[in-house]
């Protein structure tokens, strides 16, 4: 049983710290704030593993639901400005 | 950047010799990053393997665990949050409202997203009320169980949320000015109930044991209700429209938020 759970363990922390490096690492904005999302989501089990219900709730709505949509929201506006920029207009 | 195509031999030498020494100064910067990045992480480690062998002292934890039934709350993370440590929660209500003066400080919102189609409007229409009665649960439950204002407010941060992708390009907010001030109430309460209790000699939100039930979930419900605006307002991404008589006075910046997601 203990295995199991040490087991169960390192995958969790394996997979978190690789999310993370990932959504650091990924030059594509859109990408990495996808990444992060599931980063988000995948450190609210980390909590709740931990026994933090709270930090668990807190991290998943804040952290990644609300914190993830405003991302989402300013990766497409950056994209549109630099797609402005690309196309030569000063007027974003 | 602008390409000339007459450009000279000279001046492509002259850029990349540029590009190069940038290149270089790039690599220096980040090679000074990663040391110090490195020492640092080294420290973290040797801070974490000194508290990993500390031997058990005197915690406040079980001093914190022992009072918890005076707090007026039963969970002791709420208890934390909204007695021991009320001043910090305080200053956290504070920030986000500073964060989305920032944001209203950016201009004007972008303009909504288009209509939604019948069946996320259905949704929508199913998946809101439900938030905000969760949202409610939460506020409630904080008392004696995880949940409280921030994950209430989170809730009612994402109904908005959700209202705006539906195509409402205020996310379901009210006008400007009830906006502001439901922006403002959690802040405002909870540094009232302070003051009031100052006044009456307890100390600066030092609550009386037989009414800190009710003070933490006026507190709570104040909170909740600013720290959903705030969420969702800071989802609209600019000032929020203002009132049809001030669209006139600033026709251009009115005009071009109206048409909402017509366009795309």
């Amino acid at each position: 049983m203990t295995t199991l759970l040490i087991l169960f363990d390192v995958l969790l922390l394996g997979t978190l710290l690789a999310l993370a490096f990932a959504a650091v690492l990924s030059v594509e904005p859109r990408r990495a704030v996808m990444l992060f999302i599931a980063f988000g989501l995948w450190l609210s089990l980390v909590w709740a593993r931990m026994q933090a219900p709270d930090v668990a709730l807190a991290e998943a709505a804040i952290g990644a639901g609300l914190g993830g949509a405003l991302m989402l929201a300013a990766a497409r506006r950056a994209a549109r400005v630099r797609r402005s920029e690309a196309n030569g207009s000063t007027m974003p | 950047m602008t390409k000339d195509p007459g450009r000279s031999g000279a001046d492509a030498r002259n850029d990349a010799a540029a590009a190069a020494r940038a290149a270089e100064r790039d690599r220096d910067l980040s090679l000074l990053l990663a040391v110090l990045l490195t020492l640092i992480g080294i420290a973290l480690l040797g801070i974490y393997w000194l508290a990993l062998n500390e031997a058990e002292g005197p915690r406040l934890a079980d001093l914190a665990l022992g009072l918890v039934p005076r707090t007026g709350v039963d969970n002791p993370v709420t208890a934390v949050l909204l007695n021991y440590r009320a001043y910090d929660t305080l200053m956290e209500l504070a920030v986000l409202l500073a964060a989305l003066l920032g944001i209203w400080s950016l201009g004007p919102a972008p303009a909504g997203f288009q209509r939604s189609g019948r069946a996320l409007a259905a949704m929508v229409s199913w998946v809101v009320p439900l938030l905000i009665l969760a949202a409610g649960y939460m506020l409630w439950v904080g008392g004696y169980a995880p949940g409280g204002a921030f994950q209430a407010g989170a809730l009612l941060g994402a109904a908005g949320v959700i209202v705006r992708l539906a195509g409402d390009p205020s996310a379901g907010l009210p006008g400007e000015h009830a906006q502001r001030a439901l922006s403002v109430l959690g802040v405002l309460v909870f540094a009232l109930v302070g003051l009031a209790l100052l006044w009456l000699g307890d100390g600066f939100l030092t609550y009386p044991p037989s009414l800190a039930k009710w003070l933490i979930l006026l507190i709570e419900s104040a909170a909740t209700l600013a720290i959903g605006v705030a969420l969702a307002a800071a989802y609209v991404g600019g000032r929020p429209a203002t009132a049809p008589a001030s669209t006139l006075a600033s026709g251009k910046a009115g005009a071009r938020t109206e048409p909402t997601g017509e366009g795309n």
